[in-house]
């Protein structure tokens, strides 16, 4: 009985010790995980980050590839790993991933718990229409209109602040505020142009909805890093030369082909973030 | 601690706001489903085969179906394609459906509950309340029922935390409560981190408690002594 029970302790304490390991990610990138890099990256946002059985397609996904390519990682170097919104400080400031590209807006209060390069792009909160729909051209023309977005998402609180006479219904995610889209049972879709692009160009909705183009807010996507993290002035370069080489606006066009989509003025964004 | 302060001076009034919609949302439910789920017990031990059906049928499905999919039905379905309009006030419209939606699911639970009540009732009060004439319904009234109720106040009251917890689920019906508005502050107060988590499962704490401690002692003075 005894001995069953040191055996025990024995088997808890190698088991702790392996997950140990594999947590530690902190120092890792210096020993054993010198040649991979882990990227966090949205799973389930069409034409941006999504996840498509082992294959990862969208635009995200696309900047996230040049950029590692550019820091010395080929492709079968990379793990992507799920990046939730609300885990991506968390993972970050643990180690658990070395960068983030998941429509992550740079802000100041995420400022306090992680850094930021780029951005890689400006998106802009618009609206998603059926694409028969003629009487909504912009926030102003929303007036008794039903709307949806997604709960605690940045749209939704501007929406509740700045535009008045909407009704506003909160989901969970974009693709019940599609299928509420196609019923009827709302007007328009409301969140960051990019998204709603990506959502129209799916292979499933292509041709039902158009984004209607008229952006209100400014949404700089940063790529996400650990506060430590040296690959700031690194991953500038590398967006900028993508951006250069024409390989920005060629993956742009093809996440959101069909849709009529066309980014803001403010692309190819010209200031990146200074590195600290 | 001082962007602790800040984020009560930003979101305080909007998290009372919110978590008073929680509470709204649990007492309307509890009343509901309470009335609802009594009679489903009196269906359930009723003499007449078909009403025991339906009320076996009724318990077994919506016992079993997931809340959150519950309350997905009534804005997808109810409001999306047959535009449910039961108050012409847009958001109170989700309220009530999000009220409807978890009275008709606890309604199962508390039937079971009061069921389980009415076990702890011996076969011969209802044997002894028909021999003196008394049929089904004032039998189950005068007799059964208040002996079961004060035998179900445990297994009622875990019902009844569980659904001040379930309201939460109400977020996915387009109503502004409390976990929602955790989403909210999670995306725009990233920097106070899981301090917004803690904060939110404290005040379901505060409340929950309190009711779990008077529901322990209403059930030791309301006990039956046989």
């Amino acid at each position: 009985m005894r001995k069953n029970r040191l055996g025990a302790i024995a088997a808890m304490a190698a088991v702790a010790a392996l997950a140990l390991t594999s947590c530690g990610g902190s120092d890792a990138g210096s020993d054993e995980a010198g040649d991979k890099v882990r990227i966090g990256i949205k799973f389930d946002q069409p034409g941006l980050g999504f996840k498509d059985g082992d294959k990862y397609t969208g635009f995200d996904v696309d900047v996230a590839k040049y950029v590692a390519n550019e820091l010395g990682y080929s492709e079968d170097k990379i793990e992507f790993v799920s990046a939730p919104s609300a885990n991506r400080e968390t993972l970050l400031e643990t180690n658990q991933v070395d960068m983030i590209f998941a429509t992550y807006t740079i802000n100041d209060s995420r400022k306090e718990r992680v850094g930021f390069a780029g951005p890689y792009f400006i998106a802009g909160q618009d609206l998603l229409v059926r694409a028969d729909e003629s009487s909504i051209t912009g926030k102003d023309s929303l007036d008794g209109k039903n709307l949806c977005s997604v709960t605690g998402s940045t749209s939704a609180e501007n929406v509740k602040k700045d535009i008045t006479g909407v009704n506003l219904v909160e989901q969970q995610g974009y693709a019940d505020c599609l299928g509420l889209l196609e019923t009827g049972g709302v007007d328009a879709i409301t969140t960051d142009d990019i998204i709603l692009a990506g959502l129209a160009a799916t292979e499933a909705n292509k041709g039902k909805f158009k984004v209607v183009g008229k952006p209100f807010s400014e949404e700089p996507y940063g790529v996400g890093l650990n506060k430590t993290s040296e690959k700031c002035a690194d991953i500038n370069t590398a967006i900028q030369k993508m951006i250069d080489s024409g390989d920005w606006k060629k993956s742009l066009d093809k996440n959101t082909e069909g849709t009529g989509y066309v980014p803001s003025d403010l692309n190819p964004p010209k200031e990146f973030e200074a590195c600290a | 601690m001082e962007g602790y302060l800040s984020l009560w001076d930003e979101y305080g009034a909007r998290i009372m706001e919110s978590f008073w919609a929680n509470l709204q949302l649990t007492f309307w439910a509890f009343l509901i489903s309470l009335v609802l789920g009594t009679l489903l017990a009196i269906m359930r031990i009723s003499p007449i085969p078909s009403l025991r059906a339906f009320g076996t049928a009724y318990v077994n499905i919506f016992r079993n179906t997931p809340l959150t999919i519950i309350m997905a039905f009534g804005v997808l379905v109810l409001f999306g394609v047959f535009k449910l309009q039961i108050s012409s006030d847009f958001n109170l419209n989700f309220f009530q459906i999000a009220i409807i939606g978890l009275s008709i699911y606890h309604a199962a639970f508390f039937c079971e509950a009061i069921r389980s009540g009415v076990n702890t009732v011996p076969l011969g009060q209802a044997e002894a309340a028909r021999a003196i004439g008394l049929s089904f319904l004032p039998a189950a009234q005068l007799v059964i029922l208040p002996q079961a109720f004060r035998g179900a106040i445990v297994p009622m009251g875990n019902v009844l935390i569980a659904l001040i917890k379930n309201t939460t689920v109400a977020l996915a019906g387009s109503v502004a409560e409390i976990s929602g508005l955790m989403k909210t502050m999670i995306e725009f107060r990233a920097d106070q981190g899981f301090l917004i988590f803690l904060t939110v499962a404290l005040m379901f704490v505060v409340i929950v408690v309190p009711i779990g401690l008077l529901v322990t002692w209403l059930s030791k003075k309301l006990a039956v002594a046989r």
